[in-house]
Order: structure tokens, then C-alpha cells, then sequence
């Protein structure tokens, strides 16, 4: 039966083009892989990532990330800050990391003043609320430039201008949060229903008016939802943004890192991560409320 | 129709709510206000933010932003080019690695594969916490374990990414069709092969959309890796601002933005072709 049906005409032209397209498709298959590997090796000369010294770092990272854990033992947990191997000892400059709430402030700082700024800057940027062209393309091309700078490279250069400390950190992850708020609020802006802002302006309500009493008020749950996403975001930027002299834990995790601090390093780590944890934790309540009671009107 | 003022009297007695704020919530949201100004001016003055601080540095921006046009690459700008290459050389290693590492954790923590139920947790914690760790600190710290150089920038892109994409692998695995793997297991194929025939090309097509959007977030993220040593043209542009050579600095920045958008068009043209124009979301 099955040597009969191979001699069928019809059989042989679908095993052919069956093989055909295999083949092609192997071809295309190979071909992919073939790119791949080369700028997988291109990338790996590129980036001197040798196995040589992949073999030998290979050892020391486990060595470190040893040395950080902390030692901890059971008889003496919860044991006073004398005790080696008490959580007391782990965490014995638990006050000066208190900064931990000076970073989620200048977080809270940043976010607040970039949300301002956008909210002012969006209305223009909404393509249906723009009063004119070419003031739309300004704010979209500002807003675009503010959020394509990383906020470390604003960092740097704002150190330079307001000096050292917390208020340069707060300016570049702000002007980031502007920029990146700003886009977000205009698409929802440009999505709001248009009838409100009808009504309003052929009653003679002027462009500002329209703005606040039509457009805001549909649009305000949405936004602080957005706005609260960013804190947390922020939140993050800003234990690092002190790598560069601008402020908040960062600066404090950086010097035990330099001066291989060990277990104070993972003390810290563990603090920005129960932190960030927490934040996640409310806002994200928060939003599930703001989005429910957005949805319930 | 019109009410006599008495009625309305009796009317704001019985529904005090339908003619505005109550007393209370008036005297409550004055409150909040106050509240919220006295955070404020407690923050600035923490901070020590001041009128003068901020006219003073926006007069020093201002003198850097002038300082910045015309962008010069100036005459180490070989270092400059190589040093964007490097970026990019370490943003698309650490996706790849991250990526193929990603897989076995992914299918490891999927709910559908492994049913032992503290392994699965106790790797999704693990992830968690490692999800909290900003990609700079891995970068520090690998700068301290394995030296300076593009190396530990890898190593930190690998070490911040696995985490987050095995989470989203093994949502995505979770998430698969069941019915062609138990077809493949009615047909006598063994648990491997049912993975491998029967969820592996469901799940292929995710992987890889997100593995290339990771190739994009990376590359702006290892574009400033180098600030803390981890190679890269980071490092060219904190020696620039260290010398203030502005002009250099607005080239290196201008550089940045146009390699980003290169890479975001190059992976988007590659992700419609492997997959079509399936709509994945994005992070």
C-alpha cells in the first residue's frame, strides 16, 4: 500500500515540496544561527569577554558574594549588637542607614515636581487639546529630550551646577520624570472623550478653563495612577543616583562597596530591597483603588 | 417651582451633602493641605534647597548648556566610538546570556512543569529579591569581584535581566496551551519531548520578542554601566564631565540617543520578521 502511494503522481510533487520547503527553512535556520554566532563573537572580542577571564573572575565573584553574606548564627539571632552572628551585629549602623528614608523623600520630591511639570507640559502636548501646531511640537520634542538623557548622566552634570548633595539627585531624576510622565499623560489626555470640552468651549470657556473643568477631571485617576508607578520607579533611581555624589543611600552603599565593607554591603541591599518591596507593596494598593473607584463612575 | 428659604433650611439639614463640603470635610482637607505644605517646606529645608542655590546652579547649567554647542568629539574620538561599540557589544552579550540562561529557570519555575512546590517558591523569592537590586550596584560589585572593565558590565546585564525574564518566561510557560503536550504523551512521547514538541513552540515566539526588548533596555543601561567602572562609553563620558570638556560630553550624548534609536529600529525590524506582527506586550 504504501510503496503503491508513492508512485502517485500527486504524492511525489507534496513529498517534494515538502522536502523543498525543509530544506529552505534548514537554509534560513542556519543562516540565523550563523549571524548570531558571529556577532555573538564579535560582541564577546568587542567586550574582551574571554573565557580566560571568565575562568578566572568566575572564582573570585563566588568569593565575593560569600564574603557578603552575612554570618549569622542561630544561638545568637537576636542576641544585642556585642553578640557576633546576631542580626543586631549584621545591622550595627542601622541609624546612619536611616538615609534609606532620605532616599524614598527625595524620590517623593522628584516625583511630585516632575509630575507637576508634565501635567503642565501634556495638555499642549495632547494632540486634541493643542492650541496650535507648532506649540505641539515643541513640548513633544522637549519632553522627548528630557527623557532620552539617562538620569546618571544628568546627575553628573547637575552636580556640577548645584554642587554636591540631594538637590542635584532630586533635579535629574525629576527632569527625567517630567519628560517620561509627560508623554504618558498626554496619550491619556488624547484619549479622553472630546463632548466635555465641546460643551465648555462653545459656552465661552477659555483654553485654561476647558483644560481644567473638561479634560482634567476625567483624566486626574489615571495620572496619579501613572504618577504613583513612577515613585516607585523613582524610587530605585534614587538609591543609586548617589554613585555620583547626588545624594541619598546610594552615596553610603558606594563606600562600602569601595572599601569592601562586606556584610555591610549586603545589609544595605537587604534595606533598599525591603524598602523598594514596601513601596511596590502600597502603591500598588493604592492604584488597584484609584483604578476601582476611576471605574465605578 | 421655588422653595421658600425655610424649606432649603430644612432641605440643607436633612441632605447636608447635596449643598457641597461639609464643615468637617472642609476643616479635614485644610488640614491635609496644611499638612502636605509643612512636608514640603520641611523637605527643603533638609535638603537646603533655597531660591539662591537654584538661580546660582541654573546660571551654572546655562553656562554648560552654552558651553555645549557646537558637540565637538574632539581629538580622542576613536575612544569615543570604540567606546559605544563596547556598549553595545556588552548590552547584546549580557541579553543573549541572560536569555539562554533564563529558559531551564523559566520552565524550573513554571507551575505546570515543576510541581514541587518549595522549589518553585523558593526560586521565585530568590528572583524577587534580585529583581530589587538596581543593575549600577551589581555593577559595583562586580567592578570589586572581577576588576574594572566591560567584563563586570556583562556580568551585572546578566545578573539584573535573568531574574526578570525568567519570571516572564515562565509566565509565558504557564500561560502555553496544555492540550499538544498531553497529545504528544497520549502518542508515547516521554515528559521531555512532550516540553520540547509540545509547549517549547508556543512559548518560543514570547521568549524571543522579549529577549529583544531586553536587548533594547539594555543598551541604554549599559550605555551608562561605565560610570562605575564597568566599561563602556559610560566611562568616556564621567572622564569628559570630570575635565569639563562640555562639548564632548553633548557629542557623547548626542551619540547615546542616536545608537539607541538605531538599536530600538534594528531589533523592532527583526522582532516583526521572526514573529510577525503578534502583539507581545512590552514591559
Amino acid at each position: 500500500m504504501d510503496s503503491m502511494a508513492a508512485h502517485l503522481p500527486a504524492v511525489r510533487r507534496g513529498e517534494a515540496a515538502y522536502q523543498a520547503l525543509r530544506r529552505q527553512r534548514r537554509l534560513t535556520g542556519l543562516t540565523g544561527f550563523a549571524i548570531l554566532a558571529a556577532a555573538f563573537l564579535g560582541a564577546a572580542w568587542m567586550s574582551e569577554f574571554y573565557p580566560s577571564s571568565l575562568a578566572a573572575g568566575l572564582p573570585r565573584i563566588g568569593e565575593y558574594f560569600h564574603r557578603i553574606l552575612p554570618t549569622l548564627h542561630w544561638s545568637t539571632l537576636f542576641a544585642g549588637v556585642e553578640a557576633e552572628g546576631s542580626l543586631a551585629f549584621w545591622f550595627y549602623r542601622l541609624d546612619s542607614w536611616l538615609l534609606l528614608l532620605q532616599t524614598a523623600q527625595m524620590a517623593a520630591l522628584a516625583t511630585l515636581g516632575g509630575a507637576a511639570v508634565a501635567l503642565l507640559l501634556a495638555f499642549p502636548a495632547a494632540r486634541n487639546l493643542a492650541p496650535s501646531r507648532w506649540l505641539h511640537h515643541l513640548t513633544r520634542r522637549g519632553l522627548e529630550a528630557t527623557r532620552t538623557v539617562p538620569e546618571i548622566v544628568s546627575a553628573l552634570i547637575f552636580v556640577w551646577a548645584f554642587g554636591v548633595g540631594p538637590l542635584a539627585g532630586i533635579l535629574a531624576i525629576g527632569l527625567h520624570t517630567a519628560g517620561a510622565l509627560g508623554k504618558l499623560f498626554s496619550e491619556v489626555m488624547e484619549n479622553a472623550p472630546m463632548q466635555a470640552w465641546d460643551g465648555l468651549r462653545a459656552s465661552g470657556a477659555n483654553w485654561a478653563q476647558a483644560c481644567r473643568y473638561a479634560i482634567l477631571p476625567q483624566v486626574a485617576p489615571n495620572l496619579l495612577s501613572y504618577a504613583l508607578l513612577r515613585f516607585e520607579i523613582n524610587l530605585r533611581s534614587a538609591t543609586v543616583i548617589g554613585f555620583v555624589g547626588a545624594g541619598g543611600i546610594g552615596q553610603e552603599l558606594y563606600q562600602v562597596i569601595a572599601f569592601n565593607y562586606y556584610e555591610e554591603i549586603s545589609a544595605i541591599v537587604v534595606l533598599v530591597i525591603l524598602a523598594v518591596m514596601l513601596i511596590d507593596l502600597l502603591s500598588e494598593k493604592l492604584r488597584h483603588r484609584l483604578t476601582h473607584a476611576a471605574g465605578a463612575r | 417651582m421655588s422653595l421658600s428659604p425655610a424649606a432649603v433650611a430644612a432641605w440643607r439639614n436633612r441632605e447636608p451633602r447635596a449643598f457641597g463640603a461639609t464643615a468637617s470635610r472642609r476643616a479635614l482637607r485644610w488640614l491635609g493641605g496644611a499638612a502636605f505644605l509643612a512636608w514640603l517646606a520641611w523637605s527643603f529645608w533638609l535638603f537646603d534647597i533655597t531660591p539662591a542655590r537654584l538661580w546660582n546652579g541654573a546660571a551654572g547649567l546655562l553656562t554648560i548648556l552654552r558651553l555645549m554647542i557646537p558637540p565637538n568629539p574632539g581629538e580622542l574620538w576613536a575612544d569615543i566610538l570604540k567606546g559605544m561599540a563596547e556598549s553595545v557589544a556588552m548590552a547584546f552579550l549580557g541579553s543573549l546570556i541572560a536569555s539562554l540562561l533564563a529558559v531551564p529557570l523559566g520552565f524550573l519555575g513554571a507551575r505546570n512543569i515543576v510541581t514541587a512546590t518549595l522549589l518553585r517558591f523558593s526560586l521565585r523569592r530568590l528572583f524577587d529579591g534580585m529583581r530589587g537590586v538596581d543593575q549600577l550596584v551589581w555593577a559595583l560589585a562586580y567592578v570589586r569581584a572581577v576588576g574594572l572593565g566591560p567584563l563586570a558590565g556583562v556580568l551585572a546585564i546578566v545578573s539584573s535581566d535573568i531574574a526578570v525574564l525568567s519570571k516572564l518566561y515562565a509566565e509565558a510557560i504557564e500561560n502555553a496551551e496544555t492540550r499538544p503536550g498531553e497529545g504528544v504523551a497520549a502518542a508515547g512521547g516521554s515528559r521531555l519531548q512532550a516540553i520540547r514538541f509540545g509547549i517549547l513552540p508556543q512559548v518560543l515566539p514570547v521568549m524571543l520578542a522579549q529577549a529583544l526588548y531586553f536587548f533594547e533596555s539594555n543598551t541604554r543601561s549599559a550605555a551608562i554601566l561605565g560610570v562605575v567602572g564597568a566599561g563602556g562609553i559610560g566611562l568616556q563620558i564621567a572622564e569628559r564631565i570630570k575635565v569639563r570638556h562640555w562639548d564632548e560630553v553633548a557629542f557623547i550624548i548626542i551619540l547615546m540617543v542616536v545608537t539607541v534609536g538605531a538599536i530600538d529600529l534594528l531589533s523592532g525590524a527583526i522582532r516583526r520578521r521572526l514573529i510577525g506582527r503578534r502583539e507581545t506586550a512590552p514591559l
